[in-house]
């Protein structure tokens, strides 16, 4: 069978243009009602989405909203997220959709679920609580997007329930982080969880609550008063975040010849390799959206979403920079200054977003190699990007004028998804080499120096650059891309896990073998089956 | 510190204007010539020696003749003349345009490939560090110091491609390579039959005849490579290679010549009671190196020699003249396997044969020289002929290591062969025997006993010219 050639994905959006979320805003509480209209699924006439359940388009727009109540709706300290349907909340991602899709995409669907899943959950941390309302049955992802909401409200109708039916139905697992969450941040018992994940149906909210699986139940009768209070308590208990709200403006993207450009990103397309040229600030910061330290790194979430979804033929993106280096440095200290100010949501929400974008890039199913040449501006926020690289190779110039300068914001502002600054993460058993560098914060690294640091992976002179680094990209796209993606991502993390490892790394990792395998996707396999009245066969051999 | 390259490194490579060579070799010449210092010829260090040195690639450039002393010599660095619009040979991608760059794709396979071949050069030139020593003639002392030089201009052509092409790395693999020393225990040369030390003529002759023929059979698969400088450093050494492989067929001839002589002289028939070697001692020196020499070519089945091919890498040998289909692919070659205690013929895929392939091309060359020395001892109506062993026959690398075979290539059992091992190959007493022969004749002319002297000297001059000039 050909796999199906989906058009290429657009990232953004606009409450104006949601078809499958309400976002209704009341003073500091907001709603976020799943309205799925099932006949407009991303790939028209391609499947129905029936009984609320969704396909990434519904993300897309899921993720907007989240950020649009960060940006936009500053004031918000609760939001209540529930169905618009009675009798059922959400059925999770859709299964003929997830039947159709081509692996890539499956791939990149869950890895864009789990990170809209994540930054909900940042949300919640940041001071916007997520309630999960559930006025209906919450199955597999439906339950799911529960789960990354800090509390989880279900009405008690007799009817209602929580389930994660993947295995037992689908024979996939609950991928949007469902396993994790239930063991790392519910606290499940392992026995527990085990019942409940091979239980199709789930459990109603009686037993729901005893396991851990909601934290709170409501009568029919009281549903709509009982949420509204506990959203009412809840909101109360946040603080409230000071500054004036920011609209989020549409992204100012052109195609090229090659590729496309946002005015300080621009992705040149070449056979298997994207080349990314990153432009540092050329105007003083300013608190609006167009500001560099903003609009910046969403030009780069965007660019790494389309590199991941519509090219995968790109297997390295090697990536650069041009720019004043003081320029990027004096932007940082302008967000620095924000965030100790502490009377503006503004700045600690464009760190974050910083943050997020860089793990994006940790998060890439591509390699990345960052190149550091005469006129480079990796300093700073940016240096993180080179940390961030598989390998980096610097131009080592003569009078030693193409240098690094490690900040302070290397050393805590942005952690990887293993909770380790990249510094940390990058010297594993070295501690005091890591502080030997935080005492070089501010000074001028050569390429020599910047080579012995190991912060780079190789400084070669004008004898050597080009054609090592020719070689080097050559060899890169020449390997296997699955053994690739593999290494990349097991040597990217060292150190100890977090819920969001275990996500991208245990649990992705089982689900996409498991997305490979005959036992879910061959022709009698569960998830080719669902919905047909055939039985799936399975090879039941196990290692 | 400025240096006339040109003046001091005969090149066609245009080294005086290029940056990264300089800077490599700013380092690593002051190394090669304390390398030869250290471990190159020991004896005549500072003599001159009638020597060729290339200076050019032109027909009359390539072997100008004088004395030199050998520090002094002037190793150059030569490519042959590119072939305009040359294509790749053989392979996945024969016919489409050679490579001028090395693909990152093939960067390491390369290397490793150059660096073999290079390991073998500076070894070769330590396994007969001490052999001027026991020179049979002065003659016979002028053609080792040749091929020594010679060798020494080869690692340059190998570290020449290592420090053009391969960065960083390749400048660490060229300093390697006067690292690593011959049948040293902790840094040995890559190769088996290149850490044996050379400690007697015989071993000399028959190591150039059959060791350095290896070279000339792998030189030509890297005359194949779609990768276009290796191919041409490699036609260039070629042609030097003749000369060492001349060196040792005509040492053998001119042994059994001798041999003859000395047969027919004593009372017993015995060469040795007149300082001479015995036939069947000859025929155990060619058992050795014949054999140890056809181990250098690979395993039989070889899956990076068909990576190797696939990819251009490495070619098969006169590719263009001696085959019309250059992809090598759907077609099989029956190579004998020892299945249950007996030899079976199995279809290899032609590919995974491709050592196999240049084994027998090899095992052809070797056998028209056998064919000359015989037409040697016919003529002088001697009864004995050299005769080469089967290709099974004491092997320790590939499909037959492991296994016992006698010369005729039949499986015998291990106690069989040890019973007749004597027979077959060198003993410790044969060497010593050899040993002892091993006696410096170093006035112009003059011949140790168990050595013709040559029908004719060295670039038209006499055969008692003085070849090497001693102080004494």
């Amino acid at each position: 069978m050909a796999e199906y050639d989906y058009p290429p994905v657009d990232f953004e959006t606009h409450p104006s243009r949601y078809k499958h979320w309400d976002l209704s805003v009341d003073g500091d509480i907001a709603r976020l009602t799943m309205h799925i209209k099932d006949d407009q699924p991303m790939w028209p006439g391609k499947y129905e989405l029936k009984l609320n359940s969704y396909d990434l388009s519904v993300d897309i727009e899921l993720n907007d909203a989240i950020n649009r109540l960060r940006w936009e709706h500053p004031q918000v300290r609760a939001v209540v997220v529930s169905g618009a349907y009675d009798k059922v909340f959400c059925a999770g991602a859709n299964i003929r959709m997830l039947g159709m899709a081509p692996h890539a995409f499956k791939v990149n669907f869950c890895k864009y679920t789990n990170e809209t899943r994540g930054m909900l959950e940042e949300s919640s941390a940041a001071g916007q609580v997520f309630i999960a309302a559930l006025n209906g049955t919450a199955s597999g992802g439906g339950y799911e997007l529960a789960l990354a909401c800090d509390q989880i409200l279900l009405i008690d109708d007799g009817n209602a329930a929580v389930s994660l039916p993947e295995v037992p139905l689908l024979g996939v697992l609950p991928g949007t982080g469902g396993l994790t969450r239930l063991t790392d941040k519910r606290k499940v018992r392992r026995d527990v969880a085990d019942v409940f994940c091979t239980k199709a149906e789930g459990f109603r909210a009686k037993d729901a609550k005893r396991m851990r699986l909601i934290d709170q139940s409501f009568p029919r009768s009281q549903w709509q008063s009982g949420v509204a209070a506990f959203a009412r308590a809840t909101a109360d208990k946040q603080a409230q975040r000071a500054g004036a709200p920011l609209a989020l403006p549409p992204l100012q993207r052109t195609a090229t010849k090659s590729g496309w450009q946002y005015p300080s990103v621009h992705v040149e397309i070449d056979g298997r390799v994207a080349n990314l040229r990153l432009f540092g600030p050329t105007a003083a910061p300013s608190r609006d959206a167009q500001t560099w330290a903003m609009r910046f790194f969403r030009e780069l979430e965007d660019a790494l979403l389309r590199l991941r979804l519509n090219h995968l033929e790109v297997g390295l993106i090697v990536i650069r920079s041009e720019g004043d280096p003081a320029a990027v440095l004096a932007a940082d200290a302008w967000v620095d200054a924000g965030i100790a100010a502490g009377d503006d949501f503004y700045f600690a929400e464009l760190r974050r977003l910083q943050a997020r974008v860089l793990r994006k890039l940790d998060n890439m199913a591509k390699s990345v190699f960052t190149l550091v040449e005469a006129g480079h501006c990796f300093v700073g926020s940016l240096t993180e990007v080179i940390f961030a690289s598989d390998r980096a190779y610097m131009f080592q110039d003569d009078d030693g004028e193409n240098a690094l300068q490690l900040s302070a914001l290397n050393f805590g502002a942005f952690t990887m998804a293993n909770d380790q600054t990249r510094v940390a993460a990058r010297f594993p058993g070295e501690p005091a080499h890591v502080e030997a560098l935080r005492a070089q914060i501010g000074a001028t690294i050569d390429a020599e120096q910047a080579m012995e640091l190991g912060l780079v992976t190789a400084s070669l002179d004008e004898i050597d650059y080009d054609d090592e680094v020719r070689i080097a990209i050559e060899e890169r796209s020449s390997l296997s891309p699955d053994a690739l993606t593999g290494m990349e991502q097991n040597l990217r993390f060292g150190g100890g896990e977090t819920t969001e490892t275990k996500i991208y790394g245990r649990l992705t990792a089982w689900q996409n073998w498991i997305f490979q395998r005959p036992n879910a996707v061959g022709d009698r396999g569960a998830l080719s089956l669902y919905g047909h009245p055939e039985r799936p066969v399975f090879d039941y051999r196990r290692t | 510190m400025s240096i006339n390259y040109d003046e001091r490194i005969p090149n066609n490579v245009d080294l005086s204007s290029d940056k990264r060579l300089q800077k490599a070799l700013e380092k690593w010449q002051p190394a090669f010539l304390d390398w030869w210092q250290a471990v190159g010829p020991q004896v005549f260090k500072t003599d001159e020696v009638y020597l060729r040195t290339a200076i050019s690639t032109d027909p009359g450039g390539w072997s100008q003749f004088g004395h030199v002393r050998m520090p002094d010599y002037r190793w150059g660095i030569f490519l042959a003349s590119p072939e305009e619009n040359r294509v790749i040979p053989g392979g996945d991608h024969a016919g489409k345009p050679v490579w001028q760059e090395v693909p990152g794709e093939h960067r390491n396979a390369l290397k490793r490939i150059i660096v073999v071949q290079a390991d073998t050069e500076p070894a070769s030139v330590e396994q007969q560090a001490y052999l001027a020593s026991t020179a049979p003639s002065l003659y016979d002392c002028r053609n080792l110091f040749q091929v020594n030089v010679e060798e020494g201009r080869h690692l340059w052509a190998m570290v020449y491609l290592l420090h053009a092409h391969f960065g960083r790395d390749g400048r660490e693999e060229a300093d390697a390579l006067l690292q690593r020393r011959s049948g040293n225990a902790d840094s040995p040369r890559i190769l088996d039959a290149f850490n044996q030390p050379c400690t007697d003529w015989l071993t000399f002759f028959a190591f150039t005849t059959f060791t350095d023929r290896d070279g000339k059979y792998q030189l030509g698969s890297l005359a194949e490579s779609a990768f276009d400088p290796l191919s041409r450093t490699c036609r260039f050494m070629l042609t030097e290679e003749a000369h060492h492989m001349f060196v040792g067929e005509t040492g053998i001839e001119r042994v059994l010549e001798r041999t003859v002589e000395l047969t027919r002289q004593s009372k017993n028939g015995d060469p040795r009671e007149l300082g001479g070697i015995d036939f069947q001692t000859v025929q155990k020196w060619v058992n050795h190196w014949y054999t140890y020499s056809l181990d250098l070519f690979g395993a039989e089945v070889s899956t990076n020699a068909a990576d190797y091919f696939a990819a251009g890498i490495k070619g098969r040998w006169q590719e263009a003249g001696k085959h019309t289909e250059h992809s090598a692919l759907n077609q099989f070659k029956n190579v004998m396997h020892i299945e249950d205690g007996r030899l079976v013929a199995r279809e290899i895929a032609l590919r995974n044969a491709m050592n196999e392939e240049l084994r027998e091309e090899y095992i052809a060359d070797c056998e028209r020289v056998v064919k000359k020395w015989n037409a040697t001892l016919e003529r002088m109506d001697f009864d004995g002929r050299i005769t080469l062993p089967d290709r099974r026959f004491h092997r320790r690398q590939g499909l037959y290591a492991g296994h016992t075979f006698n010369p005729a290539g039949e499986l015998i059992s291990p106690m069989e062969f040890e019973a007749k091992r004597a027979e077959w190959l060198p003993t410790d007493a044969d060497r010593a025997y050899v040993q002892s022969l091993m006696k410096p004749v170093h006035t112009p002319g003059q011949m140790a006993s168990w050595i013709a002297a040559p029908k004719r000297g060295i670039n038209r001059q006499p055969v008692e010219y003085e070849y090497v000039r001693t102080d004494g």
